[in-house]
């Protein structure tokens, strides 16, 4: 099979679409890369719809956990306690435990089963923690001068939240912000790792790899191939990120603005 | 274990569970968690070793030592840490055979990858195909704790590194003004200052290490993790006394419980070890806190 073919049966081999095999015997380069690039998708889907749905959640915890009223306060600490305190390996695991005996409860929770949902479920409540945690550190460092002059405006609740605090938490929170999407999407190559079953063998790009690495016993071609894509993703994310920052911070002279910088934080 | 488990399937509530929990295989499972303990204090000090050697050598002014160091540390970066530990466990395996091959059976003339296969002489075999059982569970874990090593250590070099260029430039100086070696300087002056910069780097990297102690299980080590799941799966009365259905949900829980627990407690030694460090040093840390005792 040459190897525009294999593109053609395998590339969304991961989705369920073209071949249903995978191929056997001798492994080509090609479908290495094909698979594992097909396996992405997946790491893509994760990280992103976790990502933009967890912003959401983050900020209403970040704010929460700001709050003086301890009715907002506690909840807020413990979620972010409970999802940053264990690994999610661990919560992949329970998770996926809880999702199948109430599955007996309610036909409701099928879905949340398989992958795709029950997964994201837990990608979405770890991020929301993490994230959290980072803009909850940024509102305890938003300038006095800042909220002061907000109050000589006469601002108050809402408006002062949406013109002033958001927008300065969000610039002084968004370098440890990239840093927790790059981590999120790394986190993602567990999902297939830990109970969730990759139906029809339609796994992420670490389980291709691992696939490939099982079959050859040779570590030495699928791996790197794996590193090589994910390296590239980690660009796209840092200049995606990159392109928001350089927004957040357009008012400010050139000297203050806040560039990103990799910081090291790994498996949750 | 107790005198009134001799047949369970007369016993209730409580007396039943205290039977169940410290059957033979929940005695594995509590033996697990000694595993993980083990591996935590193992591996700390050996990546903090191995952390320090790769940020020496990453502000060495030998250049291929210092590529070798850069490049050791920026492995973390961009890509999965898992991916590591899957690639290294089996990588480490393979050159451990490899080497032994050449050492031993110089005379073999087929080729060691054969397609699929990778083939070594029988005398190469790590562990020996002949040796017990405990020789490959100790192996299996020996490589587990290496590739956690090399990951964090990458980690920790990363840290100290960072920490090494923390400590201020007067002081390397200084000891530069008394006629010190480049070496001496770096043994007495810089080393020592060092660890107050790098603990905060350093506590986050122990959290982490302990939340990714439930992958050992990936790695093929029967830890807590193969365990809950061994335990939980559901038990018909014809293999057990202790028939149950699936509690999958109430074992991982309860490592979860474990796993926060830990952290915790960590959290609370650290501060403390943070503010004894702190002390007396010319930090904003150490600044706020002679303020606040005045």
């Amino acid at each position: 099979m040459s190897c525009v073919e294999t593109i053609q049966a395998y590339a969304f081999r991961s989705l369920g679409f073209g071949e249903r095999l995978l191929p056997r015997g001798e492994y080509t380069l090609c479908e290495h890369f094909t698979l594992i690039g097909s396996g992405l998708i997946w790491n893509v889907y994760f990280g992103a719809l976790a990502l933009m749905t967890g912003f959401f959640l983050a900020v209403a915890l970040a704010v929460g956990k700001s709050s003086p009223n301890p009715l907002w306060r506690k909840p807020a600490e413990w979620f972010i306690f409970v999802f940053r305190g264990s690994p999610l390996f661990i919560q992949f695991f329970f998770a996926y435990a809880c999702f199948l005996s109430l599955k007996g409860v309610s036909s409701f929770f099928d879905p949340f089963t398989s992958a795709w949902l029950g997964a994201l479920v837990v990608l979405f409540c770890n991020t929301a923690a993490y994230s959290g945690e980072i803009f909850y550190g940024a509102l305890l460092s938003i300038p006095k001068g800042d909220i002061e002059a907000a109050d000589a405006y006469g601002m108050t609740g809402w408006n002062r939240f949406r013109r002033i605090t958001f927008p300065t938490m969000l610039r002084l929170a968004w370098p440890a912000y990239t840093n927790e999407a790059i981590f999120l999407f790394h986190a993602t190559t567990l999902v297939f790792f830990s109970g969730f079953p990759a139906w029809r063998q339609q796994g992420d790009a670490l389980y291709y790899a691992s696939y490939f690495a099982d079959k050859t016993f040779n570590p030495f071609v699928p791996y790197p191939i794996l590193a090589f894509y994910f390296i590239l993703l980690t660009l796209v994310i840092i200049s995606l990120f990159g392109f928001v920052n350089r927004r957040l911070n357009r008012h400010l002279p050139q000297e203050r603005r806040a560039k990103p910088r990799l910081r090291i934080s790994l498996i949750r | 274990m107790f005198s009134y488990c001799t047949d369970p399937s007369t016993l209730e509530g409580l007396s039943w569970l205290s039977c169940y929990l410290t059957t033979g295989k929940h005695v594995n499972l509590y033996i697990s968690v000694f595993v993980v303990l083990t591996l935590l204090a193992i591996t700390a000090p050996v990546a903090l070793l191995f952390g320090f050697g790769a940020a020496s050598a990453a502000r060495s002014k030998f250049l291929p030592l210092r590529w070798f160091g850069k490049g050791y540390t920026s492995i973390v970066r961009g890509v999965p840490d898992i991916a590591f530990f899957l690639f290294f466990v089996i990588a480490l395996d393979q050159a451990f055979e490899w080497m032994r091959h050449k050492v031993k059976c110089p005379d073999w003339d087929q080729p060691i990858r054969q397609g699929i296969d990778f083939v070594v002489c029988d005398a190469a075999k790590l562990p020996l195909s002949t040796s017990p059982q405990w020789v490959h569970e100790t192996y299996g874990f020996f490589l587990a704790v290496l590739t956690f090593s090399i990951v964090f250590g990458a980690f920790a070099a990363n840290v100290l590194y960072g920490a090494m260029r923390a400590v201020p430039r007067a002081q390397i100086e200084t000891a530069e003004a008394y006629g010190m070696t480049h070496r001496q300087a770096f043994w007495r002056i810089l080393v020592p200052q060092m660890w107050v910069y790098a603990l905060p780097g350093l506590s986050n990297l122990w959290m982490v290490l302990i939340k990714s102690t439930p992958l050992l299980f990936l790695l093929g080590v029967e830890d807590i993790v193969y365990w809950a799941r061994e335990l939980g799966g559901t038990k018909t009365a014809r293999f057990t006394d202790y028939p149950h259905p699936n509690w999958h949900v109430w074992y991982f829980a309860a490592l979860l419980v474990f796993y926060l627990c830990f952290t915790k407690v960590s959290e609370v030694v650290l501060d403390r070890i943070m503010t004894r460090l702190t002390k007396g040093q010319a930090t904003a840390a150490g600044e706020a806190q002679r303020k606040a005792a005045a």
